[in-house]
């Protein structure tokens, strides 16, 4: 399909770390079902070295928020929390090779689940964060949220 | 394989079609406006168009107006029918919520004009009622206008009935036909129908040809105007090749109806018995009154632009009514007139099949759809939670 970059149908036809973590060090889900698309990242860590050293994911929504989710987590495996945490959702377009106008929301979505599964490690390791980590509200678009 | 169940959308050419464009392209390429020989040649072919048109729809010759497609028909009809009622001052307008947007926005920009516009509610079978139409008539009522066939849900709307209620009423009716023509017996006389759409290449004719039927007494209000071709009512020089192409699939259409109608409807029904059977995953619409060709189900846990890339792997072409498919923000106004969910409309699939579909192909479709229903399901955290009942069933 034209629709799509090959890249994104790759990610999409053979997405990486897709799945659960039995016991996640973080968990952040993005999105809303009304909207069409959720994502929920699951995040290994390290706790002296902060190396996300497994992540997974699970995700409802259309080809590109499977391939935004899939490419996401590969960027940011192995990869420590702080330097998770500086990946763009353009980032992620880039190395899709694009997605169309209307799809950029889902790499948006892409950004904020990292942000909110480290977040929530943070969270339950009772580590104080500032407004970085907050939900900066992008994924907010479709007006259901 | 591959497997074309998107009819809906549009059709493959038929050969009786395609053979009776050619010549249109070749060697006859006079203009029917022309007095010449090569002209007129060009004008009996196009008058005979028009007389197959009329035969099968049991309306007059010079009732049939010949257009570029169902929306182009839609806008003429609802605009010409608006003018006739304000000059009587009559500004309100009857229509339903799941109709085609060719209708809707044009409708949209009625109500910008002064015009008022009632949309029935669409009862859960996706089946109007002509009780629901008498009921929203006023006074003040110029135009019902009711779909014949759901594009999206297939369901069959009573025509006849809505007809009745309407010429009682001394109110115009106009019908979408879109998908209904060359596939359900039509007869404008007797179902009261004052206004048809219809488009060549829902019923196996070309794209870029419809035609409006309007009967006699109803003046037509030009979109484009120009020369005096469609008696008219619509300038421009006739595309002649199309025109003949859409009359050849219509006869051919409403020749084999009965038969195709009998093949489609069972494999219809074998395709809703094995979807259904997937859980979690309803019938959107009346299972009987619909089009023998449609068939529309909404699957809990997933979405549908992902649902339909991976059945386009797998050689099948279908379509959805989720946001992401509809280039908005939102699912199918279709599922929504009917009253599924937001988060159950965006699980949507339809698969629409015609006289080229064969019954292995509904094997392969029984086949692929519940294997990848059950993958995007296990990667779908909204399934997870209703696996977990942290997110009741809705379907």
């Amino acid at each position: 399909m034209a629709l799509y970059s090959e890249k994104v149908m790759d990610h999409f036809r053979n997405p990486r770390n897709v799945g659960k973590l039995d016991h996640p060090d973080g968990v952040g889900e993005v999105g809303n079902a009304k909207c069409g698309d959720i994502m929920r990242i699951y995040l290994q860590v390290d706790p002296d070295t902060q190396v996300i050293t497994d992540v997974k994911f699970n995700t409802f929504g259309c080809g590109s928020a499977i391939a935004t989710s899939s490419m996401a987590t590969e960027m940011i495996k192995g990869k420590t929390l702080s330097q998770a945490l500086e990946l763009s959702n353009k980032a992620v377009v880039e190395a899709l090779d694009g997605l169309p106008a209307h799809k950029i929301h889902c790499s948006v979505l892409a950004e904020e689940a990292v942000r909110a599964a480290v977040r929530d490690y943070c969270d339950r390791r009772g580590i104080a964060y500032g407004d970085e980590l907050r939900c900066a509200g992008h994924c907010d678009t479709c007006g259901h949220c | 394989m591959i497997v074309y169940a998107d009819n809906a959308a549009t059709t493959a050419v038929s050969e009786a079609a395609l053979a009776a464009m050619l010549p249109c392209l070749g060697e006859i390429y006079g203009n029917p406006s022309s007095l010449h020989t090569p002209g007129q040649r060009a004008a009996e072919l196009l008058e005979e168009a028009r007389g197959g048109f009329a035969r099968h729809l049991g309306a007059r010759p010079r009732e049939i107006y010949f257009t570029s497609g169902g929306s182009e028909s839609d806008n003429q009809a609802l605009r010409s029918a608006a003018a006739l009622g304000a000059r009587k001052g009559k500004r309100h307008i009857v229509s339903t919520a799941f109709e085609h947007h060719a209708v809707l926005h044009t409708l949209e920009a009625l109500e910008k004009e002064g015009f008022s516009v009632t949309l029935l509610d669409i009862p859960p079978d996706g089946v109007v009622t002509a009780e629901q139409v008498r009921a929203a008539l006023r006074p003040e009522t110029c135009l019902v206008s009711v779909m014949f066939a759901n594009n999206e849900i297939g369901t069959i709307q009573p025509i006849a009935d809505i007809g009745a209620v309407c010429r009682e009423a001394g109110v115009l009716f106009h019908t979408d036909a879109v998908q209904a023509a060359g596939h359900l017996p039509i007869d404008v006389e007797a179902m009261h129908i004052d206004l048809l759409s219809l488009s060549a290449h829902k019923f196996h004719g070309p794209k870029g040809a419809g035609m409006l039927y309007a009967r006699q007494g109803v003046a037509l209000q030009p979109l484009i105007y120009g020369g005096a071709q469609e008696r008219g009512r619509r300038a421009g020089t006739e595309n002649l090749a199309a025109i003949r192409g859409a009359a050849a699939a219509f006869q051919e259409a409403c020749r084999s109806m009965a038969e195709e109608a009998a093949a489609l409807t069972a494999l219809r029904d074998r395709l809703i018995a094995g979807l259904t059977a997937i859980p979690h995953t309803v019938l959107n619409g009346d299972p009987r009154r619909r089009l023998p060709g449609n068939v529309n189900v909404c699957i809990e846990g997933i979405e549908g632009e992902s649902l339909l890339l991976m059945l386009d792997d797998a050689g099948i072409a279908a379509s959805s009514g989720s946001a992401c498919t509809s280039g908005s923000l939102d699912p199918s106004h279709v599922l929504l007139a009917l009253g599924r969910p937001h988060e159950v409309a965006h699980g949507s699939l339809r698969l629409s099949l015609s006289r080229y579909n064969r019954p292995e192909e509904v094997d392969h479709i029984l086949e692929t759809v519940p294997r990848v229903v059950s993958y995007l399901r296990s990667i779908s955290p909204v399934w997870d939670e209703l696996e977990r009942g942290a997110r009741p069933h809705l379907i």
